[in-house]
């Protein structure tokens, strides 16, 4: 289908594609693994239509390479896979930082325990990059979307952290290309390489660790200064979250993804008990929305950490408060047999009772869930 | 070797050679050959005979580019090299 | 040219003419040829002296201009001793890891179908460490030109056996010479990718004498030139000396290289237009 304003059934790995492909990606490559082997299904199918590639890779390493390779043409690229797909992809997702080329990855994730891996700059080096982590099919769409449009306004690449709901789950979505660049323009692509510069004493170099044409030896230190810098501006103007009922929250849950949505239920109910629940979402995960998550929480007698794993955003949350707050973990590892993080967590009546023995005190049950 | 009047010449750049010597096999007519000079880096330098023909060997095995090749519209060396070192 | 210490090196009574090369010719002349290769920004560069590697670059460079292809090509550069030459190439560059350059020259090639990508490997990054990369790559018939520069070691670190290392030959880590129960056989690279469909050109060569630079030449117009043609992967292996690598006098070098690894790797076109050569 083309982009329209039609709302259509779709499985978020189709409505996904859709996004990318609306909002200008015209090359992906991906290795299958599902739960991300249906978004390359749907690009491989889609994206000669819309005179682009996709390539069924050999590995994950050369599925980045080469959307590594397209985007360095200046072409809007992506590439994906699940965690451990990206665990091999880490390389080169610290080369293309350094690069400073803009690209688009997805980890279609099998639950939430790659958080560490997509915020702390998995591979070798100093670097980080952005992590944006939609709950719902609908939210995937725009944020695909403007995933996109933030590679190229910072020259950085942009993961965005899905999992086995988004990918499979059906919701009724409409793809229209959304315009980010009228409000907040685009650089010109001025350093990617059309080998139109050659001999002109001006052609480019794309790499990673500040070399020169036309000189000798590199200086990596103002090099790595100078990307730094610019992380800093990053996480100082892409934070993104959402705060439900914070103003009167006792107890503030905190929980990405689709996670969530299951949290949000959970709250309704607790509300309607009478108990002052509220939600912080981080959107970004990195940048973290730290000073909000502060602003979220003061006043709380408690934030519950919900994520489906053994602890890692909890990290960030704790850094956030200082200690101005007690943070309890409330989540788990919580995964199906297969391990594709289908587990007994995702349930809002086992999230509600976990919130309410947090909020009165109680010691609340860890791990694996029964 | 060959005391034929040279057909071509070249220009060696000093500075930039590494003194590997790979011109000196290289050159079909033999009229390089290894010298006691050194350059500022302290390499030894090649330096070139009567009877260079011009044929452009020496810049193609030069790793250092040191070399530029050309062929004489008459041999005729003394005129063309200003005599003797 | 400035650098000379001593002018009056040459011994006096020297029954041979030493004619002087500080300066082109006085007379009528025409220059033939001239000191850097084509498209480059400057001269000098810090690989060590006897390398092979500059050798190719010359004719890789002198190639693309020649072809007219100066404003449509694309290098994706691996890592080695030559990634330092790339501050001196004037054509577009992506560099990239250690054995990737074919899946990113892949990506390049699929967005800018008109331009003229090539990859500049040595035999640690394509053989080794990036082998499936230029495998599939080759097996796809991407219609992109894989150049490797084969010295036989990894001579950016050292001198250390690289799977192209020939059975004897000693490395730093086969320092009594590669020995085949020990340390395996060599990989003959281009042989490999010859056998494999989506391959149009093959050929080996080596920069060990001036014959052998010359056929580098022409063996690089023909893998450009089938890529203009559309007709799929092309690779041309380049024999290179690493006396550093090697241990031993940069003259022996040549000698070397022609004599230890060209008796494995041997010189030759192995596929033209699909065919294989002799097969």
């Amino acid at each position: 289908m083309t982009a329209s304003t039609e709302r259509r059934l779709m499985e978020g790995s189709e409505a996904i594609a859709e996004a990318a492909i609306a909002a200008g990606c015209r090359f992906f490559s991906g290795y299958p693994m599902t739960p991300f082997t249906e978004l390359l299904e749907h690009f491989a199918r889609r994206l000669p239509d819309e005179g682009g590639a996709c390539i069924n890779a050999e590995s994950e390493l050369e599925a980045i390479g080469q959307a590594w390779g397209a985007a360095a043409t200046g072409a809007r690229a992506a590439t994906g896979s699940t965690g451990q797909g990206l665990s091999l992809m880490q390389e080169s997702m610290s080369e293309i930082t350094r690069a400073e080329i803009p690209i688009v990855v997805f980890n279609m994730a099998r639950g939430q325990g790659d958080y560490y891996q997509a915020t702390r700059g998995g591979g070798h080096g100093d670097y980080r990059h952005i992590v944006l982590a939609p709950e719902s099919v609908g939210e995937a769409v725009r944020i695909t979307q403007e995933a996109f449009h933030l590679a190229d306004r910072w020259r950085h690449p942009v993961l965005i952290y899905g999992d086995y709901l988004i990918a499979h789950t059906a919701e009724a979505v409409s793809i229209e290309p959304i315009d980010f660049a009228t409000k907040d323009p685009l650089p010109p692509k001025d350093w990617a390489v059309d080998g139109r510069l050659g001999g002109t004493g001006r052609s480019r170099n794309v790499n990673p660790i500040g070399m020169e044409k036309g000189s000798k030896g590199i200086d990596p230190n103002r090099f790595w200064q100078a990307l730094s810098d610019k992380e800093d501006r990053i996480a100082a103007a892409e934070q993104r979250w959402e705060a439900i009922g914070t103003e009167d929250a006792e107890l503030l849950i905190v929980a990405f993804g689709t996670l969530a949505r299951f949290a949000r239920a959970a709250i309704r109910d607790l509300r309607a008990e009478g108990l002052r629940v509220g939600l912080f979402r981080p959107i970004s995960l990195w940048p973290f929305p730290s000073e909000a998550l502060v602003r979220a929480a003061a006043g709380c007698r408690r934030v519950a950490c919900l994520e489906q794993n053994a602890g890692q955003m909890i990290d960030d949350v704790r850094l956030a408060l200082l200690g101005s707050v007690p943070v309890v973990p409330i989540g788990g590892i919580s995964t199906d047999p297969a391990g594709f993080g289908i587990g007994a967590l995702l349930d809002a009546e086992r999230i509600a009772g976990r919130a309410r023995d947090a909020y009165h005190g109680r010691e609340v049950p860890r791990g694996v869930v029964a | 070797m060959s005391r034929a009047p040279s057909r071509g010449t070249v220009v060696i750049d000093a500075a930039r050679c590494k003194g590997c010597e790979l011109c000196i096999p290289a050159c079909p007519p033999r009229v390089l050959r290894m010298s006691a000079r050194r350059n500022a880096s302290g390499y030894l330098l090649p330096e070139l005979l009567e009877g260079c023909t011009g044929c452009g060997a020496c810049l193609l095995v030069c790793p250092d580019f040191c070399f530029e090749v050309y062929q004489l519209d008459a041999p005729d060396a003394a005129k063309t090299t200003g005599g003797i070192a | 040219m400035s650098g000379d210490r001593d002018a009056e090196g040459v011994g006096a009574g020297d029954p041979l003419r030493v004619v002087p090369t500080d300066a082109p010719p006085s007379g009528a002349c025409r220059r033939k040829g001239s000191f850097t290769p084509s498209l480059t920004l400057m001269g000098e560069h810090d690989l060590c002296p006897g390398c092979g590697e500059p050798l190719a670059l010359r004719q890789i460079l002198d190639s693309i201009e020649a072809l007219g292809q100066a404003q449509r090509a694309i290098g994706v550069v691996g890592i080695g001793c030559y990634t330092a030459l790339t501050s001196l190439m004037d054509v577009d560059l992506i560099q990239a890891l250690h054995g990737r350059a074919p899946s990113v020259a892949t990506g390049a090639k699929r967005m800018r179908p008109e331009c003229l990508l090539f990859t500049l490997q040595g035999d640690g990054d394509m053989v080794n460490e990036g082998l499936q990369e230029v495998i599939h790559t080759a097996a796809r018939g991407e219609n992109v030109t894989c150049i490797l520069l084969n010295n036989g070691v990894f001579g950016e670190t050292g001198g250390h056996m690289t799977a192209t290392t020939v059975l004897g030959q000693r490395t730093k880590n086969s320092i009594e010479g590669r020995d085949a129960r020990l340390h395996g056989h060599p990989i003959l690279i281009g042989d490999l990718l010859a056998r494999l469909d989506g391959t149009a050109y093959v050929a080996r060569a080596s920069v060990h004498d001036a014959a052998g630079v010359a056929r580098t030449r022409r063996f690089l117009d023909r893998a450009f030139t089938s890529q203009l043609k559309g007709q799929g992967f092309s690779f041309v292996e380049i024999l290179t000396m690493c006396p550093t690598g090697w241990f031993i006098p940069t003259a022996e070098g040549p000698g070397y290289l022609d004599r230890e690894l060209g008796a494995v790797h041997e010189v030759g076109e192995l596929k033209k237009d699909g065919v294989l050569v002799g097969g």
